[in-house]
């Protein structure tokens, strides 16, 4: 179970729409507790794949994730993942997302169909890196 | 060469939860390659199976990407820290 923040839901919706028929990308903060992974908040990062094939393809680089880590550990969060959007596409991990997965990170992917996302699932590497696991999303309203 | 080698988040559940751990080694690829030999799990995470290493996995020694100097023959001094940062990529079908 993954418990989101109803702001990180929002910030990935719009995200999403936004750079829609483009991918976006970014970072998801928050912290391990006892009963649950909490993802609090999100940082947005430029989608840094060649422009031509955005449509389909994200990149963050390896400096970008740095100063993730950096802004997380400064308000006492963790980076505990990343969210991109599936344009015109299901929220379902392509082989191409599992080939570049890590495990312990959670994968959140949105599904924004003609500029509109119409819902966003969450996903986690096997530690055999043969297969993703979908996690159940709570919606955090507070 | 005692080289420290930072572990992203990631990949700690193959540590022991260490973030930090000592390696040995003249250069990136050694002090690397010395760190998955203590920790034999992580293997398939930063290498391909051909044995390179992934090419989403960056390696920093100090704040310097070492794509911008030798790659993994990049010279290391005792004492040196070594951070290994996953970029991350995606996408649909
Ligand atoms: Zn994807």
């Amino acid at each position: 179970m993954l418990i989101l923040s109803v702001k990180a839901e929002q910030g990935i919706k719009s995200e999403g729409e936004a750079s829609y028929p483009k991918e976006c990308c970014g970072a998801l903060l928050g912290r391990d507790a006892p009963d649950g992974r909490v993802i609090e908040r999100i940082i947005p990062i430029a989608n840094q794949f060649e422009e031509g094939e955005q449509h389909h393809r994200f990149c963050i680089e390896a400096d970008d994730i740095l100063k993730a880590e950096l802004a997380a550990r400064e308000i006492g969060m963790e980076t505990l993942g990343f969210y991109h959007s599936h344009p015109d596409c299901p929220a379902v991990p392509s082989e191409y997302d599992r080939a570049h997965a890590l495990p312990f990170y959670s994968y959140l992917i949105a599904s924004v169909e003609q500029g509109e996302t119409k819902g966003v699932r969450a996903w986690e590497l096997s530690a055999d890196r043969s297969e993703f696991w979908e996690k159940d999303i709570v919606i955090d309203n507070e | 060469m005692a080289i420290t080698i930072l572990i992203p988040t990631a990949l700690r559940a193959f540590t022991d939860r260490r973030g930090e751990v000592q390696a040995e080694g003249k250069t990136v690829g050694e002090a690397v390659a010395s760190f998955a030999k203590a920790y034999p799990d992580i293997r398939r995470h930063l290498y391909e199976e051909d044995g390179t290493l992934r090419s989403f996995i960056n390696v920093y020694v100090g704040e310097m990407n070492v794509k911008n100097l030798d790659g993994v023959d990049t010279r290391l001094k005792d004492g040196d820290t070594v951070t290994l940062v996953p970029a991350i990529a995606g996408g649909r079908v």
